[in-house]
């Protein structure tokens, strides 16, 4: 039997994790992992809900930031998708959504410190060249005829708002919607570096091991998301974002003369600060590629690539969960419950809880990656799948899963998993500072012996990875002949 | 001697020519209709003509209407009008407009029988009741030419003939395609026949009745 293109890239990709797998480190080194994870269910069971003075400090700050840096992003976005058509436009917005919000905080806490400038910045860059791209691509959809009849004297704001954006509003919209509980989650992370928000203090109270806390935080967090389409209405929507701005805290005042050292020397690479020449400059390049890029790329590749076939493992696993062809309404509820929790859940705060209870090894990463991103796939595809008809006395159970539905619904599944791809491949990278050996682990220790310089190199070379992800998983997915409408859903 | 003039216009689809050659002048006072076969060249006659006749005040209603389905019928007539006014006015005008401009356009509007829609959006309106809120942008726009593509081709006798009677009488020159060939010479003081991308037949109506238009068809 001849195999199909499909089938023969989903083994290779297969047999390439599974080279992987044996090439990885995935030991469990913590002294009593079930131990701690017994704790932490204990502790989501029975949160402690008095214990975070700051619980409320906590949230209101999450969603300032996330507010404040979306809000930022959106507008810079919206006037970089109004001169999209420019090639360097689009260069420079993708260079600017290839380099995570992490790395982007890394770098304005050499220069801003703990001021919440840092925060939104880190949050309003990379969601600016996200924006740009996807609301450019929204307002090349809209019907061009509106314009046509205008009346030709008309000004260019007038045309452009009366009849393009008026067109793509509900869109425009919509998205950015969405894109608001990515950034919550965001900011959220944020946390985990120094920012206010619920990562600093899950990460306190993860510390002292006071596991009701940590309980507390998670179910708050998701509370927040979950509600998000309750508290958020396009209404009220101006206050938040006027509000917003005066309630990120006030953090430490930036020092301005740290702020034009780190751009003006800190960053200039060390042999060129110092006037050796080119030669010296070459050498220094070199030393770094091969002693800290090479090493970060290849764990970079190698995790991605075990997180990938997992996260496509689980969510072909996962989507019967909410598909109506395999559950009742009451079982649809549950999984629907345990797909969100898995999909609002940020790769970074799972890998950081995983790393606590397992200690270090590429196995946390794995599984958080697998968990966050095969949650999104699988609810995409469950959606999906509910769209199917099947005939009446179509098989069930496994063989209506083998013969009906896998069938059917692997292209879109192939089509978003590459899609996820490079997001995948971010996140990877991004989870090097939790201590795994990827790109992000030698940005943060280049950051930690204060030679910013590297830290530079080393995140451009990430960007330029995660562009170069991008460009293949595109091609793929042009090879395969694979279209799944117009997916925005990208964190 | 008449600004609106086409001399051996041709218009091509890739490399094949789709139109003309074809000369053709239009004059203060004439309202020309353009009838044919469907496929003989009359959209494509009104697209060239809104082409060349760019630096003039021309009016354009295409048969797709082009209507902002989000926008209320009040803004998407108020559209005919954006070159009037600063952006900044422009932009208020989405928030709240001036009670000057809602005044003039409700009278437009309860002229074509839909002030009652005023504030819904174009989306949620019928085929005719779109057409007639495309038919008031016109009106209110103004101008010296105006170009129309089945402007009436949805709605009912007794409206069809309302609608046309504004069309004509709200600009000195129109030029509108028609298949409805009774309302054509109605209408129209000039009838173009187009048959295979060419002028077929150019006469005063007073001169032709519905009969001697079916050589065309």
């Amino acid at each position: 039997m001849p195999l199909s293109a499909t089938t023969r890239v989903t083994l290779g990709l297969v047999l390439l994790a599974l080279v992987c797998l044996a090439l990885g480190d995935f030991e469990i080194s913590a002294h009593d992992p079930w131990h701690s994870l017994g704790h932490l269910f204990l502790g989501v069971i029975q949160p402690d809900f008095t214990a975070v003075d700051s619980l409320g400090e906590a949230l209101l700050r999450t969603v300032a930031f996330a507010f404040v840096g979306v809000g930022v992003g959106a507008l810079a976005g919206m006037l970089l998708a109004l001169v999209f058509h420019r090639w360097w436009v689009r260069t420079f917005s993708a260079f600017i959504r290839a380099i995570h919000e992490l790395f982007w905080a890394l770098i304005f806490l050499q220069s801003f410190g703990l001021h919440p400038l840092t925060g939104v910045l880190a949050i309003a860059i990379p969601y600016a060249g996200i924006f740009a791209k996807v609301y450019a691509e929204i307002l090349d959809e809209t019907d061009p005829l509106p314009g046509e009849v205008l009346p030709r004297g008309a000004d260019r704001v007038s045309k452009l708002v009366y009849a393009r954006i008026s067109q793509a509003w509900p869109h425009l919209v919509s998205y950015t919607a969405y894109r608001l509980e990515c950034g919550l989650r965001s900011s959220a992370v944020l946390g985990f570096v120094g920012m206010p928000t619920i990562g600093y203090h899950l990460m306190a109270a993860f510390a002292q091991g006071h596991y009701p806390t940590v309980g507390a935080l998670l179910l708050m967090f998701y509370l927040l998301i979950g509600t998000l389409r309750l508290w958020v209405r396009p209404k009220i929507l101006p206050l938040y974002l006027l509000a917003a701005p005066f309630l990120l805290g006030t953090g430490l005042p930036i020092m301005w003369a740290n702020v034009t050292r780190f751009f003006t020397e800190d960053i200039v690479p060390a042999p060129l600060r110092r006037g050796e020449g080119l030669p010296a400059m070459w050498e220094w390049f070199t030393r770094l590629f091969v002693d800290q890029a090479l090493p970060g790329i290849w764990n970079t590749l190698l995790l991605t690539q075990i997180a990938l076939v997992a996260t496509g493992a689980l969510a072909l696993l996962l989507f019967p969960l909410i598909s109506r062809h395999f559950t009742g309404r009451f079982g649809g509820v549950a999984g629907h419950v345990v797909l969100v929790v898995m999909r609002s859940t940020p790769e970074y705060m799972l890998a950081f809880i995983l790393l606590q209870l397992w200690g270090p090894s590429m196995l946390p990463a794995v599984v958080a990656l697998a968990l966050h991103n095969g949650g999104i796939i699988a609810h995409l595809i469950g959606r999906r799948s509910n769209e199917v008809t099947l005939r009446q006395d179509a098989p069930t159970g496994v063989d209506r899963y083998a013969y009906e539905m896998v069938p059917r619904l692997y292209g879109p599944f192939l089509a978003l998993l590459f899609y996820r791809w490079e997001i995948i491949m971010r996140e990877t990278a991004i989870l090097g500072i939790l201590g795994i050996a990827t790109l992000g682990f030698y940005v943060d220790s280049a950051i930690q012996e204060i030679r910013f310089d590297r830290a530079m190199v080393l995140i451009l070379i990430t960007a330029l990875l995660n562009i170069g992800v991008d460009v293949l998983a595109r091609r793929l997915r042009g090879h395969l002949r694979l279209r799944h409408g117009v997916n925005r859903q990208q964190c | 001697m008449s600004d609106f003039v086409l001399q051996d216009a041709e218009a091509h689809y890739g490399a094949t020519r789709v139109l003309g050659p074809l000369s053709l002048s239009i004059d203060k006072g004439e309202h020309v209709a353009l009838v044919g076969k469907s496929g003989a060249g009359k959209s494509t006659l009104l697209s060239l003509m809104y082409d060349r006749w760019q630096k003039q005040p021309v009016a354009l209603m295409p048969q797709a209407l082009g209507l902002v389905d989000t926008l209320s019928v009040f803004h998407n007539v108020y559209m005919g009008r954006l070159d009037r006014h600063a952006w900044w006015r422009n932009l208020t005008t989405l928030a709240k407009p001036w009670k000057r401009d809602i005044d003039e356009i409700v009278a437009l509007l309860d002229e074509v029988g839909i002030g009652e829609k005023r504030w819904t959006p174009c989306g949620e309106l019928s085929g005719g009741q779109r057409q007639r809120v495309a038919a008031a942008r016109v009106l209110y726009q103004q101008g010296a030419l105006l170009l129309a593509d089945e402007p009436v081709s949805a709605l009912d006798g007794p409206q069809a003939s309302k609608i046309m009677g504004k069309l004509t009488q709200g600009y000195p020159r129109t030029v509108l395609a028609m298949h409805d060939l009774e309302l054509a010479l109605a209408f129209c003081t000039r009838i173009v026949g187009l048959k295979d991308g060419a002028i077929a037949l150019d006469a005063p109506s007073e001169t032709l009745t519905t009969a001697s238009l079916q050589d065309l068809y």
